[in-house]
C-alpha cells in the first residue's frame, strides 16, 4: 500500500500555517459548502461517510453528533480534544502546527452541524506551547478574514474558538475528565451517564471530538461521503495518521488508507528494525493497547481487525521494541506512567497502578518473588473495569498482555534475578526515580 | 530563547517579594481581563490565569494561590487543589532553565535516561532538584508526545528533539 497525502496534504508547503496559502489550496470553501446545507444534511454527510472518531474509542462521528438533543435548555457546545498524552502519539500535533486552519475549518463545521454557539475551545496540552501559540496565530487571521466572529459569511451563524491550554494531565484526554478541566476543575471524571452529548461542559449538551476527526471533516464536506469511503474498508473508512515510534530506523507519522498491514508498514516504510536486531513486540495502540508478537502483526491496522487479534488500534500510536530491550522493564516504564497519571479518583485504579509498577520494578531489580507473575495477573483482574474511566482499563492492557506473552522472560528474570542475557540496559537501577 | 526570563517583560518581578502583595503587571492584568471574557464562568478562568501567574513570577506561590482566588471568587482550597492536581505548575521556584525530559517508552528505548543521568551528574544535582545557583532545575516527564523524534528534552516550553548527550551538552552551552 502506498503512502498518500490528504489530511497532511498541506504540511510540506513553506509557510503551511499562514491562511492565504491555505485559501490557495482550497481551503475554507468546505464551510461556505457546509453553511448553505442544514445542520441535518452535514451531519448525515458525516454519518454516510462511515468516519469512526479518530481519538481511541473508534465511536462513529455523525452518530456521536446525533445524540445532541435539539432545542436542549442550555448552549451546546464543541469542544476539541487537542490532549494528546498518549504515549506513542503524535499524530495531532502535526496538524496543529503545521495546518491549524484545517482544524478550525474543521470546528466552524462540525459546531454548525451540531448547533453549538457561541464558543468552542481547542483543549490542547499545556506542553504543546508551540502548537498553542500557532493556533491563536491561525485563529487572528481567520477572525481577520470573517470565518469566525458574528454572522459567519452571512449565514447568521456565530462561532468562536478559543485555545485552552491543559497544566500536564493524561486524564484531562478522558472526555469527561477534559470537561472538568475546561470548566477550571481537577480533571477527574465524571460518572456516566448521563453522557457528555447529554449533560457536560457547563451544564450543556457537548460533543467532546479528537483533532484528527475534525480534521477529517471538511474533506469530507469538500468530497462527499463515496469519496472518504473509497479509502480503507467497510465500517473502517477514511485516511488516517499512524504514529511510529521506539527502535524502527524512520520513526514518524505516517498517512495511510485505513488498515495499512502492520508488518508492511514496520519494515517496508519505517525502514525496518533499528541496528538489524530482532523483533521483540509491538504496541499498537499507544500505551494502553495490549502487546502483540512479531508473529501476530500481519494484520491491517484497522479499529475491527486489531481487535480481532486481542489489542486495540487506539490512538494509532505504535510503539516496536526491539530484542535489546527487558519487556519487564518496558512495562515497568509504562505502569510508571499510569501510577503517575491515575487520577487519584477511584481506589482500584489509585492504588492498583502504583502496585503493578512496585511489583514490576522489583522484578527488574532481581528481587521478584515466583509467584510474582501470577500476582500481577490477579492484581490487573482486581483493577479492570472496576473505575469510573478507562485509565485503569488502559495500564492492565501492557501487563496482561505481556506476562501472558512473555511469561518465560518474566520466569526468566525472577529465577536469574537478571534480564535475558541478551538485552540492554536502557537505564540505572540506582538513579532514584522521583515521587508521582 | 526562554520565554520565563531574561525576555519576560516581567522579569524583575520573577519571585515575587514575601513583603510585598502579589499583583499583576499591567500587561498581565491585561491579559487576565482578556482570559475572563473567553469563559462563561469565572472558575473556568482558573488554569489559563494559573498560567499566567507562572510566565509572570515563574512559579505559583501560596501568596499567589491566594491571589487568585481573590479574583477568581474561589476558595484558597480549590485554588491550591488545582495547582497540585497539574503536573506543570511549579509549587517551588523553578531554576531559570526547567530542563525536562521524556523517559517514556519511545524515548527510554532511545537512551533518554542518559542523557538524564548525564544531566544529574554533570549538573550535580538531584532528580526535581534546582542547582544552587538557580541556573538549571533536571526534571524527568511523561510522554511530551514526541515519541517520533525520540528522546526529547522541553527547556521551559520549547521542545528539543532527537536528542543525545553531545546535543544536550552543545545545548547546554547555550543556556546560559
Amino acid at each position: 500500500m502506498d503512502q498518500i497525502k490528504v489530511l497532511l496534504a498541506n504540511i510540506d508547503k513553506p509557510n503551511s500555517t499562514s491562511i492565504d496559502v491555505y485559501l490557495d489550496g482550497g481551503g475554507y470553501k468546505a464551510v461556505e459548502k457546509a453553511l448553505k446545507m442544514t445542520r441535518d444534511e452535514v451531519t448525515q454527510l458525516v454519518k454516510d461517510s462511515e468516519m469512526r472518531g479518530r481519538g481511541g474509542a473508534g465511536f462513529p462521528t455523525g452518530m456521536k453528533w446525533s445524540f445532541v438533543p435539539k432545542n436542549a435548555p442550555k448552549p451546546t457546545w464543541l469542544l476539541c480534544n487537542a490532549d494528546e498524552s498518549e504515549p506513542g502519539t503524535f499524530k495531532d500535533r502535526v496538524i496543529m502546527e503545521k495546518d491549524p486552519h484545517l482544524l478550525i475549518e474543521g470546528m466552524i463545521i462540525s459546531a454548525y452541524a451540531i448547533g453549538s454557539n457561541p464558543m468552542a475551545y481547542i483543549y490542547i496540552r499545556g506542553e504543546f506551547y508551540y502548537g498553542a501559540t500557532v493556533l491563536d496565530k491561525a485563529l487572528d487571521e481567520a477572525r481577520a478574514k470573517g470565518y469566525l466572529g458574528k454572522n459567519i459569511l452571512g449565514s447568521g451563524f456565530d462561532f468562536d474558538i478559543t485555545v485552552a491550554r491543559g497544566a500536564g494531565a493524561y486524564i484531562c484526554g478522558e472526555e469527561t475528565g477534559l470537561i472538568e478541566s475546561v470548566e477550571g476543575h481537577r480533571g477527574q471524571p465524571r460518572v456516566k451517564p448521563p453522557f457528555p452529548a447529554v449533560i457536560g461542559v457547563f451544564g450543556g449538551p457537548t460533543v467532546v471530538n479528537n483533532v484528527e476527526t475534525l480534521a477529517c471533516v471538511p474533506l469530507i464536506i469538500n468530497n462527499g461521503a463515496e469519496w472518504f469511503k473509497s479509502f480503507g474498508t467497510p465500517k473502517n473508512t477514511g485516511p488516517k495518521l499512524y504514529c511510529v515510534s521506539g527502535s524502527v530506523r524512520k520513526p514518524g507519522v505516517y498517512e495511510f488508507p485505513m488498515g495499512i498491514n502492520l508488518k508492511e508498514l514496520i519494515y517496508d516504510h519505517c525502514g525496518g528494525i533499528l541496528g538489524d536486531r530482532k523483533l521483540k513486540a509491538v504496541i499498537p495502540g499507544g500505551a494502553s493497547a495490549p502487546m502483540l508478537k512479531p508473529d501476530e502483526i500481519d494484520l491491517p491496522l484497522n479499529f475491527d481487525a486489531v481487535q480481532k487479534a486481542g489489542s486495540m488500534l487506539g490512538s494509532a500510536g505504535i510503539i516496536v521494541l526491539d530484542d535489546s530491550v527487558c519487556i519487564v522493564d518496558a512495562v515497568w516504564r509504562l505502569a510508571k506512567f499510569f501510577a503517575h497519571e491515575s487520577c487519584g479518583q477511584c481506589t482500584p485504579c489509585r492504588e492498583g497502578t502504583n502496585w503493578l509498577e512496585s511489583v514490576l520494578d522489583r522484578i527488574e531489580r532481581g528481587e521478584g518473588r515466583p509467584q510474582d507473575a501470577d500476582l500481577l495477573l490477579s492484581m490487573s483482574d482486581n483493577i479492570g473495569g472496576k473505575s469510573l474511566c478507562a485509565l485503569g482499563d488502559a495500564a492492565i492492557g501492557p501487563v496482561i498482555s505481556s506476562v501472558k506473552k512473555f511469561r518465560d522472560e518474566f520466569m526468566y528474570h525472577i529465577e536469574h534475578k537478571a534480564c535475558l542475557p541478551e538485552t540492554v540496559r536502557y537505564r540505572r537501577l540506582d538513579r532514584a526515580v522521583a515521587a508521582h | 530563547m526562554a520565554d520565563l526570563h531574561p525576555d519576560n517583560p516581567y522579569a524583575p518581578d520573577r519571585f515575587p517579594d514575601r513583603n510585598k502583595p502579589v499583583v499583576f503587571p499591567p500587561e498581565a492584568k491585561k491579559k487576565f481581563d482578556y482570559i475572563l471574557t473567553r469563559y462563561p464562568t469565572k472558575e473556568a478562568s482558573l488554569l489559563p490565569t494559573l498560567h499566567l501567574v507562572q510566565e509572570v513570577w515563574g512559579w505559583i506561590s501560596p501568596e499567589a494561590v491566594l491571589y487568585v482566588g481573590e479574583l477568581l471568587d474561589l476558595s484558597p482550597a480549590t485554588v491550591f487543589g488545582v495547582v497540585s492536581f497539574y503536573n506543570m505548575y511549579n509549587q517551588k521556584p523553578v531554576g531559570k532553565y526547567h530542563l525536562q525530559v521524556c523517559t517514556n517508552l519511545s524515548c527510554m528505548v532511545r537512551r533518554a535516561y542518559d542523557i538524564y543521568d548525564h544531566l544529574c551528574d554533570k549538573l550535580d544535582v538531584q532528580p526535581g532538584a534546582t542547582t544552587k545557583d538557580g541556573q538549571y532545575t533536571v526534571v524527568e516527564v511523561e510522554c511530551l508526545g514526541s515519541c517520533g523524534t525520540a528522546p526529547v528534552v522541553q527547556v521551559n516550553n520549547e521542545y528539543h528533539e532527537n536528542m543525545d548527550v553531545t546535543k544536550m551538552d552543545a545545548l547546554l552551552a547555550e543556556l546560559k
